[in-house]
């Protein structure tokens, strides 16, 4: 038995992927066929295969997703750039930090889908009370790794770098910046796979025309099973290629880590 | 602020007078801290754990501020501009994302000083380190001796004339410890510089140095100035000799038990 997961261990990603996909294909299939349930509780990946085909041929998972994508995309990058020197200025300033971070705390107890109504009254635009909402659900775990980032950076090597009289730019630049790199991407890499939830929840609240989420709404009041499970698969592929470029990024950017 | 005669003393290259010291949490650490190094000495530091070396370290490197009291250094402060001060700590204290090459040339990059020249002084110092193999390694990649050795090349790599080490090899095994010992004289010979430098050993202390330093007390002050009457280079078998064994003696009788 250890055996063979030994043998497995061996073989490449892509193949032990593939071989676990395969796998769970399989007992999808199996539950539907000895359960003998209807299409419009659970469909099979046949069902669900010949309406991937159906609307890709058709084009409307293509411009559905590509929609949720201009979504998510700009989301991860706003949430980014705003926490990254709201962290940085947490994790330098105790004064900030004690006025700025228990309404921080705080606002994570409540949850996103709570305020998205809000969002929709007080912004105009659909697309961007989207955006915003998938802003608001990367936000937090972004920055409290950016602050866990610097403030993870040794006082000695902040002596060494004052020994050597370096600029406050010079010490941002070449010391924190990349000390604080790895638990950085660590949090994008979080915050990629939320920023899809959090373009889906505001597509939820605001289901008008465009994107995944309202597809997926349309899909359930049609009690087209299958299409709810085509959407739900391509949510998932979008959010593990997001994971995958971050992680390639990462795996460029911290080459130095491999070396042990 | 006192007015000070500038003088280019070069038997008082460092100079720190009457220093005083107490961290935030108001205990006092160091009381009338005063002593003085020739340009070119090289002299240890020795005391109990606690006692506050690594505080007066900090001091003269100029990364802590004397409560009063003053550190000279050339007839300068080292807070200002330049002090040219490089630093060694018990951990080799590199950066892991640089290689050894990068890390050696940190001091240079930071003096905006690029360019062949600074190339070539990097290649130059990882020679003289003997780890010129080992450019493109990175920290995690050496072993604990190695990287004490390209922290070395790193805090000489900008031509300081004050190398302040702080128990450089305390984290090492005793027989690389020794080595490493040897080692640093053969690069202090080849790269004149003044040496203060901390150790746990006694041994180690007067087998390297010109003069011993002893801290006691609390607040703590120099008590003992031991000097060590042995030629350079240092014999082979210098730690059989009876003045090595008395200066042993004369500094472990200096550390007060407490
Ligand atoms: N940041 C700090 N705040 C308050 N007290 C401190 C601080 N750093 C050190 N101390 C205290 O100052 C004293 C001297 O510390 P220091 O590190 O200089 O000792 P040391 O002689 O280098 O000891 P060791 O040989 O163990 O390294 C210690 O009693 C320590 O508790
Ligand atoms: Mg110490």
């Amino acid at each position: 038995m250890f055996r063979s997961f030994r043998f497995l261990q061996q073989q490449p990603l892509w193949l032990t992927s593939l071989f676990s996909f395969g796998f769970l294909l399989l007992v999808w299939q199996m539950v539907v066929t000895w359960g003998k349930y209807d299409r419009f509780i659970l469909p099979g990946p046949l069902d669900v295969w010949r309406q991937f085909q159906l609307v890709v041929a058709d084009g409307r998972l293509l411009t559905h997703s590509l929609y949720t994508i201009s979504e998510i995309i700009p989301g991860l990058l706003i949430g980014f750039l705003i926490a990254t020197p709201l962290g940085y200025l947490l994790a330098k300033s105790p004064l900030a930090e004690r006025f700025i971070s228990p309404y921080l705390i705080a606002s994570q107890a409540i949850p996103v889908i709570a305020v998205a109504p809000l969002l929709t009254i007080w912004i105009r635009s659909t697309y961007w009370a989207r955006v915003l909402v998938a802003v608001l659900v990367v936000f937090f775990p972004i920055l409290v790794n950016i602050v866990a980032g610097l403030r993870s950076v040794p006082q000695e090597y902040y002596e060494l770098f004052h020994s050597l009289r370096a600029s406050q730019w010079q010490i941002f630049r070449k010391l924190e910046v990349p000390a604080a790199l790895p638990v950085l991407l660590a949090g994008l890499k979080v915050g990629a796979t939320l920023s899809v939830i959090g373009a889906l929840v505001g597509e939820f609240v605001q289901p008008k025309s465009q994107g995944l989420g309202f597809l997926l709404i349309t899909a359930r009041y049609q009690f087209k099973t299958d299409l709810v499970f085509v959407v739900l698969l391509t949510l998932a592929a979008i959010a593990l290629s997001m994971y995958g470029f971050i992680a390639l990024l990462e795996k460029r950017l911290l080459r130095w880590r491999d070396q042990r | 602020m006192v007015t000070k005669k500038v003088v280019m003393d070069k038997t008082h290259f460092l100079i720190v007078r009457d220093v005083d010291y107490a961290f935030s949490d108001g205990k006092q650490i160091l009381s009338h801290v005063t002593f003085s190094l020739p340009q070119g000495a090289f002299v240890a530091l020795v005391g109990q754990s606690g006692v506050g070396k690594s505080t007066l370290l900090r001091i003269v490197s100029g990364l802590l501020r004397p409560f009063r009291g003053e550190v000279l250094l050339n007839g300068r402060s080292p807070h200002e501009a330049d002090p040219s001060i490089g630093l060694v700590f018990q951990h080799d204290n590199l950066l892991p994302w640089r290689t050894a090459y990068g890390n050696v040339r940190l001091p240079l990059e930071l003096r905006g000083e690029n360019g062949l020249q600074a190339h070539e002084r990097v290649q130059a110092m990882l020679k003289l380190v003997g780890l010129e193999g080992y450019a493109d390694s990175y920290p995690a990649q050496l072993s604990g001796g190695m990287a004490q050795r390209v922290a070395l090349a790193r805090a000489l790599v900008h031509q300081p004339s004050l190398l302040l080490l702080d128990e450089p090899f305390g984290a090492l095994d005793a027989l690389t410890r020794e080595r490493m010992g040897r080692e640093l004289l053969r690069i202090w010979q080849a790269h004149p510089v003044t040496v203060l430098m901390v150790t746990h050993s006694i041994t180690e202390a007067v087998l390297l140095a010109d003069e011993v330093l002893v801290m006691n007390g609390r607040p703590a002050t120099i008590t003992h100035r031991i000097p060590v009457p042995l030629t350079r280079p240092r014999e082979e078998n210098v730690e059989q000799t009876a003045v090595f064994q008395e200066c042993v003696t004369a500094v472990r009788s200096a550390i007060q038990i407490s």
